[in-house]
Order: C-alpha cells, then sequence, then structure tokens
C-alpha cells in the first residue's frame, strides 16, 4: 500500500544539541515521510508512550551526551514490556564503536555515527521497516 | 471483527492501529467502522483552530490537563499540514503536550493533512469514530484555519473554540467572514501580550453582528503558556454542550453533519471509483486526451463517467 | 581612504584586464566552479582591489589597537604585551577526578580552569534524580552540592587561577559554590578572577539546558550583574556565546548577529533593572566559534568588535572604554570535525586556532582530535594545547597587531559581515528584540535552514569535506578512547546520601524557605542562594525551590 512511512524522532535524556535531530526530522519529511517530532528532554518512557499511539514505523534516537549505554536499552527494553516488535529502532550521536554491538545486541536495528548523510538514513528506514 | 471488538474493549494499540487504516483509506477501517458505529455519539467532539502559533496546542494541553481532573477521558487529534511537493509532514504539536504522554487517560495523534481521496474531513471524522467508540468523553481536533478543509473539519464538531492573538487586526478582517460562521468560543490567547482588550472588544463588536441562535458565543481572554483561564475555557464547553442538548441543536446539528458526511463518503467512493476503473480501462485518459483536444467538452465527459459508474455499480473490488 | 582620481584609474585598469588577459583564459580554461563561496555561503569575489573597500575611512572603521571602534583589537600592544588564555575545557564524572585534570593542566602549562559540568547539573537536577539516570558524569563534573566544589578546587589557590564555568541556567548557583570554596581558603570574593557563561538565550535558541522562563531567567542575571558589581568586582558576569549558535548550524554573519542581539537583550534588561550601564557593561565577555574559513572567520570577529563597540555607544550612550570593548573567548568548532580520519582534525584546529589568533581572540580552547568519537584522551588534549603553543611561539602571527588589516578582501568581507549582522539585528529589534524573536521561534528556525542547507550541501558534494565525502579510506575502527566510568551515578548518590543525614537540614529548609520568598519578590536572590548554599542544600533543592515560583520554559520548535 503507498502510504506515509511513519517515523517518531525524539532525543531522550537531558541533552540539548538536536541540530542533527532536527535535519534529519526534515530530510525524512522531504523523502515523503510523516515525522512525529517530540522534542527535548524525552523520557524512555514518553518515547515508548508516543511511538504507540502514533503507531509508527520507526523510532529513531538521537543522543550525545554520552548517555545512550542506559537510554537506548531502556527503549527497547519497555517496547519489549508491551510486546512491540514491529517498530524499527535506530539511534543516532556520538557512539563509540566499542558500545554499537552490545546496543544491537539490545534490539536497536543501527546506530549511525556523526558524518552519515541523510540520504543513508532515509534508504535504511524505507529498506527495514518492518510492516 | 476482530479489531471492533477489541477496540471496545479499550484496547490502545487497536485504537492506534485502526486510525492508521482509517488514515490510509484502508478498506479493512470502513468495515471496522461500521462495526462500531452504533458505540458512537457520546463523545463531545471540540474543534480547536486558529492561525498558526497562536496557541492552539498549548490551550489543548491545558484544557486536556483540566478536564482530566473534572474526571474525563480524553483524544486529541493534531492535523498539521502536508508537503504538497513531497508528501511528507512534520508534525509537531506533541512537543506541547509532553507531559500528557503517559497520561493513561489521553491519547493524542498526530495526522498530516494528506492530499488523500476523498479528503482530510473524511478521514478525521473516521478517527473520531474510533476515539468515541473507545470511549473518550472529549475528542479534541486541532486545526491550522487557515484552509477549506480545516473550516470543513471543524463544521463536523460539536463545538468549536476559535483561538486568536492579541494584535491581528488585519487577520481578524480577512477571517471574518469564516469566523462568523464557525466559532462557538472565542478565545483571545496570550493575553500577557499587549492589546487583549483591544482585540477582545473587537471580537464582541463583530459578534454583536452575527445572528441570535440562542448561543452568545464567548470571548474568553487566557495565557496558555501559564495556565491561566483554562476553567472558564472548560466551564463554556460544558455550558455549549448543554445548551446544545437543551435546545435540541445537537441532534439537529449532528444530522446536517451527518448529511454532509455521507456526501462527502459518497463523493469519495465515487472519487476511487473513478481512478479504480481508469486503471482497469484507461476510461478517464481517453476522455482526458479527447476533451483536450477540444474533440469534446468537460461536461459531457463527466456524464459520460457517470453512466459509466452506474451501469458497473459499485462493486468494491 | 583612497585617491577618487585613482580610484577611476584603477577601475579602468581593472576592466581592461577583465576584458583582456582574464578574458582569454577564461575562455581557455574556466574555473573550478561557477560560483565562489566562503564556508558560511557568501558569494567570494575572483579578485579584490581598492574599488572594493573604496568608502573604508580608517579612522572611523578601523582605528587603532585598543581604541573606539576596536576593529583593530581591544589592547594597544594584543600580543606582543601578552599572548592569549590558553583555556581548556575540561572537566568529567566526578568532582576528584577533574581535581586530578585540572592539576595536570595546569603543570601543562594552562593558565586557566575551565569547567565542563554533565548535564544533570547544568539542568539543575541532583544526580540521584530518575531524569538524570544514564547523565550523571557524561559530559563534565558532577556537582550536586558545596562539598562537591570543595573537592573541585582542592589544592588550587583560587586567588591565582582564573575559572570559567561552563554554566547557565543555574548559574548563579555555581557561582555562589566558588564564592563559598575561596571563603573558605581564605580568598575573599573581591580577589576572584573568571567568567560563568550565563547566557541562557542561547541555551533556548542552540543549546537547550534553560530551566525558567524567559523573565525569571533573565532576573537571575540582572542580580548577577548587580551582585557582581558590588562583591566580585573582577568577575566576567557572563559570556555571551555565539559558539553554540554555529555549532547549531548557522553562518558566520548569523553567529555574529544573534549573539550582539541577545547582548543588547542583556544590556537592555540590567538598564531596565536600574543598573547603569557603565557599571556593568565593562564585565561583559563573549565566546565565539572559529571555523575553516580562515579569511572569513578573521573578518567575523572584527567585524563583531567594530559592531558591539558602536552599539554600546551609540544605542547605550555606554561611556566608559571598557564597555565598548568586545572582548571573546574562542573555541574551535566541534561541528567541523570528522570521525573519519581524525587525526585530519588537528590541521582543522591548527586553521581555527589561526583564525582565532588573526582575529584577535583573548582566550582560546582547542578542540582535540577526537572530540566527535567521545571524550578526548590525555594525549589528544595535549595536542590540541600544543596547537596553539606552535601558533603562539611559531607562527610569527603574534608579533604585529591584526596583521590582515588592509588586505582588500579581509577589509570587504569585514564590512559584509557587519552589514549582514546589522541587518537581521534590526530584524530581530522589529520582532520586539531577541527575546521574543525567540519566542517565535524566529532565530531557531534561521539558524535550521542554514544548517539544512548546509547538509544538502555536503550531500551533493557541493561542498568538501576531506576524509568525510572525498578522499575516504577504509579504516580500521578508533581505538583507545576514554569513556566514563558508570559507577559514577551510583558514587555521587552515595555521597548525596551521607550529605543529607549529615548537613544541618533544619537550617537548609530555612535558607530554603526564606530563597522561595525572596524569589516571589523583587529581592536581588545571589545572597539568598549564597546561604542556602554555605547549609549545603543541594543544586536540585534550589532549583527546584525556583521551578516551584517562577515555572519552566516550553521549547518552541518551528521547523
Ligand atoms: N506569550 C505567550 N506565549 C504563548 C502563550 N501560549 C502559547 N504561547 C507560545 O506560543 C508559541 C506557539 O504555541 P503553540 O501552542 O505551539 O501554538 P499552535 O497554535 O499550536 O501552533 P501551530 O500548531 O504551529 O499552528 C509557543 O512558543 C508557546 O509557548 C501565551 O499565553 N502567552
Ligand atoms: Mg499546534
Amino acid at each position: 500500500m503507498d502510504r506515509p512511512i511513519r517515523v517518531l524522532v525524539g532525543k531522550p535524556g537531558l541533552d540539548g544539541h538536536d541540530r542533527g535531530a532536527k535535519v534529519i526530522a526534515r530530510a525524512l519529511r522531504d523523502a515523503g515521510m510523516e515525522v512525529i517530532y517530540t522534542g527535548l528532554r524525552q523520557t524512555p518512557e514518553q518515547i515508548v508512550e508516543a511511538a504507540i499511539q502514533e503507531d509508527v514505523d520507526c523510532i529513531a534516537m538521537s543522543i550525545l551526551s554520552g548517555a545512550h549505554n542506559h537510554l537506548f536499552p531502556r527503549v527497547m527494553e519497555l517496547l519489549k514490556e508491551e510486546k512491540i516488535d514491529d517498530i524499527l529502532v535506530i539511534g543516532g550521536g556520538v557512539v563509540p564503536d566499542d558500545d554499537i554491538q552490545p546496543l544491537k545486541d539490545a534490539g536497536i536495528a543501527e546506530i549511525f555515527t556523526p558524518g552519515t548523510p541523510t540520504t543513508t538514513f532515509i534508504n535504511y528506514i524505507k529498506e527495514n521497516i518492518i510492516r | 471483527m476482530d479489531l471492533a471488538k477489541k477496540l471496545l474493549k479499550g484496547d490502545k494499540r487497536t485504537l492506534a492501529r485502526l486510525i492508521t487504516l482509517i488514515e490510509n483509506d484502508d478498506p479493512h477501517a470502513i468495515e471496522v467502522l461500521k462495526a462500531i458505529y452504533n458505540h458512537t455519539g457520546k463523545a463531545h467532539v471540540i474543534g480547536i483552530t486558529g492561525p498558526p502559533g497562536a496557541g492552539k496546542s498549548t490551550l489543548t494541553d491545558k484544557l486536556a490537563k483540566e478536564l482530566n481532573k473534572r474526571g474525563k477521558k480524553i483524544a486529541i487529534i493534531a492535523v498539521d499540514p502536508t508537503s504538497p511537493f513531497t508528501g511528507g509532514a512534520i508534525l509537531g504539536d506533541r512537543v506541547r503536550m509532553a507531559d500528557l504522554t503517559n497520561n493513561p487517560d489521553v491519547f493524542i495523534r498526530s495526522m498530516g493533512s494528506r492530499g488523500t481521496l476523498g479528503g482530510l474531513a473524511k478521514n478525521t471524522l473516521g478517527v473520531i469514530k474510533a476515539f468515541d467508540a473507545y470511549g473518550m468523553d472529549y475528542i479534541f481536533v486541532e486545526t491550522v484555519g487557515v484552509g477549506q478543509s480545516e473550516v470543513d473539519i471543524v463544521k463536523a464538531v460539536d463545538t468549536t473554540i476559535l483561538v486568536m492573538v492579541p494584535g491581528l487586526g488585519d487577520d481578524i478582517q480577512a477571517i471574518k467572514a469564516g469566523i462568523m460562521e464557525i466559532g462557538d468560543i472565542f478565545v483571545v490567547n496570550k493575553a500577557d501580550l499587549e492589546g487583549a482588550h483591544r482585540t477582545m472588544m473587537e471580537l464582541e463588536t463583530m459578534l454583536d453582528f452575527r445572528q441570535d441562535e440562542g448561543w452568545k458565543p464567548p470571548v474568553l481572554e487566557a495565557i496558555g503558556r501559564d495556565n491561566i483561564g483554562i476553567g472558564q475555557i472548560c466551564d463554556n464547553i460544558e455550558k455549549h454542550m448543554d445548551f446544545l442538548v437543551k435546545s435540541d441543536k445537537l441532534g439537529y446539528a449532528r444530522r446536517e453533519n451527518v448529511k454532509k458526511e455521507i456526501i462527502e463518503i459518497a463523493k469519495g467512493s465515487m472519487e476511487v471509483h473513478i481512478f479504480n476503473n481508469n486503471n482497469k480501462d484507461n476510461q478517464l485518459e481517453i476522455l482526458a486526451e479527447r476533451v483536450a483536444n477540444k474533440e469534446q467538452d468537460p461536461y459531457t465527459a463527466s456524464d459520460e463517467i457517470l453512466k459509466s459508474f452506474i451501469n458497473r455499480g459499485i462493486k468494491n473490488d | 581612504m583612497f585617491d577618487k582620481g585613482k580610484l577611476n584609474q584603477l577601475q579602468s585598469q581593472k576592466d581592461t584586464w577583465e576584458e583582456g588577459k582574464l578574458k582569454k583564459v577564461l575562455e581557455k580554461r574556466p574555473e573550478r566552479k561557477k560560483e565562489f563561496t566562503t564556508g558560511s555561503n557568501k558569494e567570494v569575489g575572483r579578485l579584490y582591489t581598492p574599488l572594493d573597500v573604496a568608502d573604508l575611512d580608517y579612522e572611523r572603521d578601523l582605528g587603532f589597537p585598543g581604541e573606539y571602534p576596536y576593529t583593530r583589537g581591544v589592547q594597544p600592544t594584543m600580543y606582543r604585551g601578552r599572548l592569549w588564555t590558553m583555556r581548556q575545557y575540561a572537566g568529567f564524572s566526578t568532582a576528584e577526578e577533574s581535581n586530578e585534570r585540572y592539576k595536570y593542566l595546569l603543570e601543562q602549562g594552562t593558565t586557566g580552569l575551565s569547567v565542563a559540568f554533565d548535564l544533570p547539573t547544568q539542568i539543575g537536577y541532583d544526580s540521584d534524580y530518575p531524569i538524570s539516570e544514564g547523565e550523571v558524569g557524561k559530559v563534565g563534573v558532577a556537582i550536586d552540592s558545596l562539598e562537591d566544589m570543595e573537592i573541585l578546587f582542592k589544592d588550587i589557590p583560587l586567588d591565582k587561577v582564573s575559572t570559567s564555568m561552563t554554566i547557565n541556567a543555574p548559574a548563579a548557583v555555581l557561582l555562589a559554590m566558588y564564592i563559598a570554596v575561596a571563603e573558605k581558603q581564605g580568598v575573599s570574593a573581591d580577589k576572584l578572577k573568571g567568567t560563568i557563561q550565563n547566557d541562557i538565550l542561547k541555551e533556548y535558541i542552540a543549546r537547550g539546558t534553560y530551566i525558567f522562563p524567559v523573565q525569571p531567567s533573565m532576573r537571575l542575571i540582572t542580580n548577577i550583574f548587580e551582585y557582581c558589581h558590588k562583591e566580585v568586582p573582577k568577575w566576567n558576569t557572563i559570556s555571551i556565546s555565539g559558539y553554540h549558535i554555529r555549532e547549531a548550524g548557522s553562518t558566520a554573519a548569523q553567529e555574529i548577529a544573534f549573539t550582539l542581539a541577545d547582548g543588547i537583550a542583556y544590556v537592555q534588561a540590567a538598564i531596565d533593572a536600574g543598573l547603569d550601564v557603565d557599571d556593568f557593561a565593562p564585565r561583559l565577555s563573549f565566546f565565539f566559534n572559529s571555523h575553516n574559513d580562515l579569511l572569513e572567520e578573521v573578518a567575523k570577529f572584527r567585524a563583531a568588535r567594530r559592531l558591539w563597540a558602536r552599539i554600546m555607544k551609540e544605542r547605550f550612550g555606554a561611556k566608559k572604554e571598557k564597555s565598548l570593548m568586545l572582548r571573546f573567548h574562542t573555541q574551535t568548532g566541534g561541528s567541523t570535525l570528522t570521525a573519519q580520519q581524525p587525526e585530519n582534525n588537528v590541521v582543522r584546529v591548527a586553521i581555527q586556532t589561526l583564525a582565532a589568533v588573526l582575529g584577535g581572540t583573548q582566550s582560546l580552547h582547542t578542540n582535540s582530535r577526537d572530540e566527535a568519537l567521545a571524550l578526548p584522551s590525555e594525549d589528544s588534549v595535549r595536542i590540541a594545547l600544543r596547537t596553539q603553543q606552535i601558533v603562539a611561539y611559531e607562527s610569527g602571527v603574534t608579533e604585529t597587531i591584526d596583521p590582515l588589516a588592509g588586505s582588500y578582501y579581509v577589509e570587504s568581507l569585514t564590512n559584509k559581515l557587519e552589514e549582514d549582522a546589522l541587518e537581521y539585528i534590526n530584524k530581530i529589534d522589529s520582532l520586539g528584540g531577541a527575546p521574543k524573536a525567540i519566542e517565535k521561534g524566529y532565530i531557531q528556525k534561521e539558524i535550521q535552514d542554514s544548517a539544512y542547507t548546509y547538509q544538502k550541501q555536503i550531500e551533493n558534494e557541493e561542498r568538501i569535506v576531506v576524509g568525510m565525502n572525498k578522499f575516504m579510506i577504509e579504516e580500521p575502527k578508533p581505538t583507545g578512547l576514554l569513556k566514563v566510568d558508570p559507577a559514577v551515578g551510583k558514587l555521587q548518590k552515595e555521597k548525596l546520601a551521607k550529605l543529607k543525614e549529615t548537613r544541618d537540614n533544619q537550617l537548609v529548609n530555612k535558607n530554603l524557605e526564606e530563597l522561595s520568598k525572596a524569589a516571589e519578590g523583587e529581592a536581588n536572590l545571589m545572597p539568598y542562594i549564597k546561604e542556602a548554599v554555605k547549609a549545603y542544600a543541594t543544586l536540585g533543592e534550589i532549583c527546584d525551590v525556583l521551578r516551584e515560583v517562577f515555572g519552566e520554559y516550553q521549547q518552541n520548535i518551528i521547523l
């Protein structure tokens, strides 16, 4: 079915650098997606609940503060509690290489580090959404 | 009819998924809406509209909190424009409502206005039904008050709140015509800014010219950001519903709305069928070619389409 | 500055050159690109001559170093007198570890400390708040109470170093703690030297660590101006920051425009609060970014200095020389660094260092090459510092003042940047000033548009970033990156629990109540905050009291 892909773009945690999140939001819109932008300082609980209500295909989160090891897995945990397995979850930000595999093991589908072109991001979402 | 049953039982994720189906014009959605239709009609549907940045989301957030305190369950449909070029949209109203997100009595859904067949109004009406059957007491529909389709939605609700800000001046003149008809409650938000009283006076003067239908739209002052004036608005929302019920206008208005809805749905289905037929035998393309070459006029072409439409019947395929 | 007749002659010579020699070459070999632009997307001409700066008036537009309009620098001798302060921003995890790092940096020759706080501290939450989970000690040091501050500056003589603190929304609290630590060391407040960032407007615009709404935030800031004028006269009460505006994606012109517009708002607020402009303006300082377009950046710094001097004199009628001078700290551009081939970042930082120094900065932080990957390691912090030292001692650019002045290109660019910035400032004035323009989302939107344009240019390869979209290589994964020990959070929590048992809780409550009452009224809050701090009330407790009275800021997003 020809329908817009819905993506939640949010910033979990306290970090206020939203340049990347905003650029991504605009790029996704320009690629024909519906972007639910939830803004700064979101708790994992807020992100997961918003994702449910908005019935999104993808959750895209950005963290630049280094709190990814706590916040990303927490989102996955909450999704699991809600028995949700049809939302693609991806992350972006300053994530050291050593941290990437453990995050993937926790269920984050992909981590995009700084310098990733928005087209890579867009294509990844298009190719990997689950429904 | 699994989805309908689950929805009526109050399953949140079914609600979310059903809204997606409605938004996507999925035929399945129609089946569910048919099945739940009998369970609708209990919610009080409120349209919130006004110019961009007037504070509609901020007010909706505060109103929802206040009504929730009064023991009610609230749905919020926040509509933002879809880009006509890419079909994408940035839906940002949730930012203003972040701390409603984890309130179990509140459900917020952002919608792009999408340029789909049948229009935004049709889909929004479907979504309202889903929320209604789900058991929400209040359903807010936030739209930016500029285009015609938004006015259409507002006509489909029970109570319309028009949000203004001080110092609009010329804008008020420009939307005057629309205002006269659609507003049931007027809110001058951002009353902390200069000129609030003047704007209120201007509105009241304009409203004096409005035909008396038994309800004199109040003009209220608010500072949404600071949660000031919210109780008053809620009181007036309740009062307006009382008025609608007592004056028997509710039944009348809803019947009128249903009329429009039936026409909208019929129009939508026709459009779909015209496109579907075209996909099968290229009828539309062929006619268009002829009209463009001045071999035929568009009126006759349209008659021809309608004729074949009636001959083929309206089976869903 | 030039003779009219000579200029006319020059114009015709230039025409001849363009029609003759140049044209022939262009026909044979066109230039590399159709359009040449600066790093900020400003058109760049092929050649600059006196014709491009025909209206320049030396006395009016440039002047002499240390004299109005300060285009050439704020001191008469500049780096011939004293080099800039090499100030490396550092601080992570616990106060104990940061204290070690500061001592290391002082030994290595840094001349000023710069404290980075973690996000909970910057937003006024204690380490034991649920929302702080995962963030404690991550981007800087966690400070929950005066106790942590005492550890942070242990054995560092506060009358000898100058300390810069990157703290904004709760700046009053951290400043109060610093004064309290100094007093315990026997150093009185009037001897303290340093800076608090204290620039809330750019937090709303670009950096996001805001707490309170605009009005009460502006009050806290003017409270600090007033308090420091009396008690801490050598303290820089604010560092009006373009750095983060640039990091958020603005152009060079936007960076100075929005920063100075914020500056105007602070000055106006202080004047409205009844302060005399010449009482507080000498303590205002600025903080800018330095990017890769060397000459545009130099022009930017010069334009900012000139524009601010003119604003202070003409708009606010400031009289003291110090009130007119734009003194600034610079940090090299974090967003210009690449995660790919991180060694290349050393070169970028060197160019940016040159730009800052040629632009006349008063102090400088150079980024570490691995900043785009993780927290900088000790090695890379040292290289970053050495970069400054090489420019200072080997490059020769420090030996004369403002060496690029008089370059046709640089002067013309300086004019252009000032014009562009002024246009923005006028627009912001018409919206009712920076706070209103921020509430309307105007400034944020302008920056986002620039950021998006830049991103698209990178992806279309209209703009080249070496190692990122051109000259890429297969790289091994980076190793040896510093990570924060996740146990920090637990440690801080334990410290807090112990503190709450041992301090005089009655005194804490009493002082907090008094602060709350004062916040509801009009008094200067600094003395109340200081009393609360001295009783070991936590940062979170103090900010909660203020949150209760002031409410919280709601971000505005227009995408
Ligand atoms: N001064 C003032 N600002 C307000 C008030 N209420 C809302 N705002 C601000 O106005 C801006 C827009 O508010 P929103 O609630 O997003 O407005 P909106 O009408 O939903 O905007 P769109 O959905 O984009 O059309 C925000 O910055 C709010 O903080 C108020 O009472 N006074
Ligand atoms: Mg809105």
